[in-house]
């Protein structure tokens, strides 16, 4: 079972469909779960306090926007985390939406870095064609992690 | 307080991920206000961000646009609008700016924009918030154009203390004293207002307090009206000049803070407050003056015989300004010259960082201690290119306004 970063990162179709194939999915959800489960956080119910963007600095420097490096705190231990990862580029809002487009390209940058990453960057379909042949790439990608994992 | 809580719709990107809104909450809550976020569906967004036509690419921005037309709409109701995006991101300043512009101009909901980093506190926004329930819950009180009785405002600032008496709409007493220990300093004020009055503290019927002592102050000497210094500075500010009715523009270059504020028949519509660093505010100003050896009151008229365009001067930051301070006096400029520099200086960095998150209607007027500083005065007209109104006692506007509104609790008593 590979660890895999999904982008968008909240999407839960695409979380879904990780899972379904055998592996664990990295996204928002992992990420906000992890923090309003750790107990030194003493701010219920807002999992993130202003140290988060102090710890983004370790991924985008002091003068990008405070969001960015927030969002960077939960993303980027995440992608050093994962084994592999699938980036779907201008998905829908119902997919899966990120809020900020810095930090997307900071995140998608930031995957496409990651040396040896096992990586599926693809485009939302539009059409339903086009999502057949989405769905099948998402699903072969998936199988062929385990022997590219283990080689 | 029995009061219902002022609805405030939340309009933002990013403040989650800050870690700041607890802090938004805690501002509110103190103001007895409560946030909120209009609900809007993803149809609503994908419409939205089409019949706007600025074409955000982050999501919450789009959403921010489908939620500030759902307020215009009248989709979703609300009291007032906080819209706040981080601070440094050139998208979210574009959104904010024009999802302000378009609230103000198509709604009458009291607005404010505001861009934070992960250090806001909720001590920084609460001024801001308590502006925004004041115009939302006293507008009745923030009509009255006549002060009634014998009143007495008191203004706690960060740099001065000031205080009148008012008596049947007529300024009979004032006291000025730099502020030290807050009520000492009011102790002080009050004391001199009264002398200049002939009058006791029994004579006085009600009495307001603003400025950043306010609320010691008030609960000190247990006054009617505990306000900010936001509504009630554009309060004294269109008072004293005699513009209570149609638009206006205060301006009120502080000790430690600057504010602008668009007005509306006496009542703020869209307002700032801020300054990136004290290079913006009137403590540049008392630094070159001491630079220069005179005393402040002497820096206006100073200024007025000097060429501003002759001495590069930036006080974006008051240490890079000071270095081009003392950088032009080494060089042999003028005092009148590094005089009228400065306050060229000043008026720009109010100009750059302020004024553009507000619409300028005429007339401008100009309250405030610096109000007093001619030669910032003149600078401030030549970039909004108007003649700006300096009302009689604009030193004087938030206690003006605080004896002013602190009136209408006579008739209650």
């Amino acid at each position: 079972m590979a660890k895999v970063f999904i982008f968008p990162a909240t999407s839960l179709i695409l979380s879904d469909m990780v899972e379904r194939w055998g592996h664990e999915a990295l996204g928002a959800a992992t990420g906000i779960r992890e923090r309003i489960q750790t107990p030194s956080l003493d701010s219920p119910p807002l999992q993130m306090t202003p140290e988060d963007p102090k710890k983004g600095l370790k991924y985008a420097a002091v003068e990008v926007p405070c969001g960015v490096r927030g969002r960077m705190a939960i993303y980027g231990p995440l992608i050093e985390e994962a084994d592999a990862a699938i980036i779907i580029n201008d998905a829908d809002l119902s997919f899966g939406c990120m809020g900020c487009a810095r930090t997307n390209e900071l995140v998608m940058f930031m995957v496409r870095q990651q040396k040896g990453l096992p990586l599926l960057d693809i485009k939302y379909p539009e059409t339903e064609d086009e999502g057949v042949a989405f769905v099948t790439q998402i699903k072969e990608f998936l199988a062929g992690l385990e022997g590219e994992i283990n080689e | 307080m029995n009061e219902h809580p002022v609805r405030i719709a939340q309009i933002s990107c990013g403040p989650e991920h800050s870690g700041v809104q607890k802090e938004i909450y805690d501002a509110a809550e103190a103001v007895n206000a409560e946030m909120f976020f209009p609900d809007v569906t993803l149809t609503d967004i994908r419409r939205s961000y089409d019949a706007f036509g600025l074409e955000a690419r982050s999501g919450d921005l789009k959403l921010a646009i489908a939620r500030a037309m759902a307020l215009v709409e009248q989709k979703v109701e609300a009291d007032a609008v906080f819209i706040a995006t981080c601070f440094r991101c050139a998208e979210a300043a574009t959104v904010r700016n024009e999802l302000r512009r378009y609230i103000h101009e198509h709604s009458d909901l009291p607005v404010v924009s505001y861009s934070f980093t992960e250090r806001t506190t909720s001590g920084t926004l609460l001024t801001r918030m308590e502006a925004l329930t004041t115009i939302a819950r006293r507008r009745a009180l923030l009509a009255r154009e006549k002060q009634n009785g014998t009143t007495m405002g008191i203004d706690s600032g960060s740099a001065t203390t000031k205080a009148v008496v008012m008596q049947d709409n007529e300024i009979i007493g004032t006291g000025w004293l730099p502020s030290t220990e807050v009520m000492n300093s009011a102790n002080g004020v009050i004391e001199a207002a009264l002398k200049e009055a002939g009058l006791e503290m029994t004579d006085i019927e009600a009495i307001g307090t603003t400025g950043y002592g306010r609320y010691l102050v008030g609960e000190k000497l247990g006054v009617d009206l505990i306000q900010e210094e936001l509504t009630v500075n554009s309060k004294g500010a269109v008072y004293l000049a005699d513009r209570q009715h149609g638009e206006a523009t205060v301006i009120d270059i502080g000790g430690m803070d600057n504010k602008a504020i668009s007005v509306q028949d006496g009542i703020p519509g869209v307002f700032t407050m801020g300054g990136i660093c004290a290079g913006a505010s009137g403590r540049f100003l008392e630094l070159t003056a001491q630079r220069i050896g005179v005393d402040i009151t002497e820096l206006g008229p100073i200024a007025m015989k000097g060429n501003s365009n002759v001495v590069p001067m930036n006080s974006y930051c008051i240490v890079f300004g000071t270095q081009s301070l003392v950088n032009a006096l080494a060089k042999g400029s003028s005092k009148e010259d590094v005089a009228a520099a400065a306050c060229r200086s000043v008026a720009e960095q109010v100009f750059e960082q302020q004024l553009q998150e507000v619409d300028i209607k005429e007339p401008v007027i100009m309250v405030g201690g610096t109000s007093l500083i001619e030669g910032l005065v003149h600078e401030m007209g030549e970039l909004l290119q108007t003649k700006i109104l300096v009302p009689h006692h604009s030193q004087y506007i938030g206690s003006v306004g605080s004896a002013l509104l602190a009136s209408g609790f006579i008739e209650e008593k």
